[in-house]
């Protein structure tokens, strides 16, 4: 009996490696093909993580990667200074709560727009609105913030002129460092919400007209089918992007907070990634910026881990 | 289209008061938003043209107020910029040529589900997507390599973009017809030929798709520049625009108000306005023209894969 099923067995496994054998024979120019990018991801992507190692170490140049001394405490040192640092919860509270508020406030405004976009009537009127919508994803972060300190320049930008011609006064608005936040948030909803609203716009095609018309037999008004046909449709995509965003809670793009951050906003505008490009590319402190950055991309992994799992719990969509 | 007739079509049996008044607010919130993300746009074309005296008495607010060209006169004299536009074109042809080859190197072999051990180098590729070691390990490796202010450290870093891989991998899986393949097959093709002759001429959207993600990505990139770059005549634009208006900034910050400006300090408020308006001017001549194609890769993107 047992021997009966070892044989198969063997037999199973000689078929498979016969079977992968014979694919890679056929398809030796597809890994010929694979081995540039291959070899990319290697030198690019996993190189790099394996200088991760730097974050236990005292890296010292000369010494180079291997033969620098480890960090004290066994090796956490670097992280135990960062949390000992005495900017360390402002950095901490700066990172979650900008990139927290900016997934609350900007979440749902692609969302609405897509939905406005799908009840006009007029196909016209919806290829503007999209056609103007979409257009502000492609101006580049420089020129974007650029435009806001045009437009929010003290002396000479409009919407200080609005504010003093209707008699109040001049607001340094980048000066401030309450003004930070809903800055940052508001110019990434009127640069993103359009571009973001095509893969709902996508979902919403999908909808069975069938299902809408008789829902309008059946004497449901316009805003009662958004409610129970429109919105519902759009909830596995939303779950994915949120899934996908959550990942990225304590990694607030680089680019746009350093652009916009001056020595007179720094108490709100300084987050890992900033202090991280001063720690390690400004003062190079090699192995210490290392050490924050690491700490910054495990708790983004574990908390896209968690998102992921209670996802899978709650609605059975998750990313993998 | 289907959906639009078929709610006309009930729309005209249960047409309601309350549904005739949705329409009109919805066209309302259409139009307002469309104001409301166009202003910034328009405001910043306005004011490049304006007299900058006009734009800091406040009076220019939608279109522009005694008109001259001053400002893009002396912004296209300006070295720097001219450099900086040169040096991103090199760097967005070549650099979109070699995302091209290696995107469609990784994303074809990936795609083809009889090659041994197609889901495990997904695995391996897309784990990069998740985890990336990170700003100061990447600069090293940089500066190990000896690419540090080398204009091939602004390219090659960023060859593949795993997102817009995937998005090629799922449309090769699912916009080809896989009796191509066979029939490839049977005429003595080999894959690298069925590639060349098959799939790449009938992906001429996806590609065009490819283009436009990478190019614009090129045109905008700011932040690698940032970190490797040193000599002044290899920065790209978005690093030298950036220089200009801290200086164009600087200089509104520490004069006073209107007439009392600095006359060379004044040229700057309308100057960085003519400058934005520059060197923005590529991607958003191009955008109309380009937009059905970004939305088609949004949408083969969203195709879960």
């Amino acid at each position: 009996m047992t021997g009966v099923k070892l044989s198969n067995k063997k037999l199973e496994k000689e078929n498979k490696v016969h079977a992968i054998k014979k694919s890679i024979k056929n398809n030796w120019d597809l890994y010929l093909l694979l081995l540039l990018p291959v070899t990319y991801f290697l030198v690019f992507k996993y190189r790099p993580m394996a200088g991760l190692i730097i974050a236990f170490k005292n890296y010292k140049f000369n010494l180079g990667y291997w033969r620098s001394p480890w960090a004290s405490a066994f090796g956490f040192g670097n992280f135990i200074r960062f949390f000992q640092n005495a900017y360390f919860s402002e950095i901490m509270w700066n990172t979650l709560s900008l990139s927290l508020l900016q997934l609350i406030c900007s979440f749902p405004v692609p969302i609405l727009l897509a939905v406005i976009m799908n009840e006009l009537r007029s196909k016209s009127l919806k290829k503007g609105l999209q056609l103007i919508t979409y257009a502000p994803h492609f101006i580049s972060t420089v020129i974007l913030v650029a435009i806001m300190e045009a437009m929010m320049n003290p002396n000479t930008g409009v919407f200080n002129a609005l504010i003093t011609a209707c008699g109040g006064e001049a607001v340094y608005f980048f000066g401030k460092p309450e003004y930070f936040r809903p800055m940052y948030i508001l110019s990434g909803i009127w640069q993103n919400s359009g571009y973001s609203s095509i893969i709902y716009l996508a979902a919403l095609s999908n909808i069975d007209p069938q299902l809408i018309e008789s829902a309008r037999i059946d004497g449901a008004n316009r805003l009662q089918i958004i409610r129970s046909i429109t919105l519902p449709a759009l909830i596995p995509t939303a779950v994915i992007l949120l899934i996908m965003n959550s990942g990225k809670v304590m990694s607030v793009g680089f680019e746009k907070v350093y652009l916009m951050q001056n020595t007179m906003n720094v108490r709100a505008s300084e987050v890992i990634s900033t202090y991280v490009y001063k720690s390690g590319i400004e003062s190079a402190q090699f192995s210490y910026s290392t050490a924050v950055g690491l700490f910054n991309s495990v708790i983004n992994i574990v908390l896209l881990l968690i998102v992921n799992q209670v996802s899978k719990k709650l609605t059975e969509t998750s990313l993998w | 289209m289907k959906s639009v007739s078929a709610r006309r079509k009930g729309g005209f049996i249960h047409e309601t008061g309350f549904d005739m008044v949705f329409d009109i607010v919805i066209i309302l919130i259409a139009v307002l938003l469309s104001l409301l993300v166009l202003y910034p746009l328009i405001y910043v074309v306005s004011a490049s043209f304006s007299n900058p005296l006009s734009i800091t008495r406040g009076e220019v607010w939608l279109l522009p107020k005694q008109i001259t060209l001053n400002a893009y006169q002396s912004i296209i004299t300006n070295q720097d910029l001219l450099s900086g536009f040169k040096n991103t074109v090199v760097i967005a042809v070549l650099g979109t040529l070699i995302n091209l080859v290696m995107t469609t190197c990784c994303a074809y072999p990936l795609s083809r589900k009889e090659m041994f051990g197609h889901n495990t180098i997904t695995v391996f590729i897309t784990f990069t997507m998740f985890f990336s070691a990170g700003m100061i390990p990447n600069y090293l490796l940089i500066r190990d390599l000896n690419l540090l202010d080398n204009t091939l450290a602004l390219i090659l870093p960023g060859s593949i973009s795993v997102y817009n891989m995937l998005i090629m991998r799922n449309y090769f899986q699912n916009s080809i017809p896989e009796d191509l393949f066979g029939a490839a097959k049977i005429d003595g093709c080999n894959n690298i030929q069925t590639l060349v002759k098959v799939v790449l001429p009938l992906s001429k959207s996806i590609i065009a798709v490819m283009v436009i993600f990478y190019a614009v990505g090129h045109w905008n990139a700011y932040f690698d520049s940032l970190l490797y770059m040193s000599s002044k005549d290899k920065f790209p634009l978005q690093l030298v625009l950036r220089r200009l208006l801290l200086e164009s900034q600087a200089l509104q910050d520490d004069t006073g108000i209107g007439q009392h400006m600095a006359e060379s300090s004044l040229a700057f408020v309308s100057i960085q306005y003519a400058v934005i308006v520059v060197s923005s001017l590529p991607v958003l001549i191009l955008y109309p023209l380009l937009q059905k194609y970004f939305v088609q890769g949004v949408m083969i993107g969203a195709v879960k894969g």
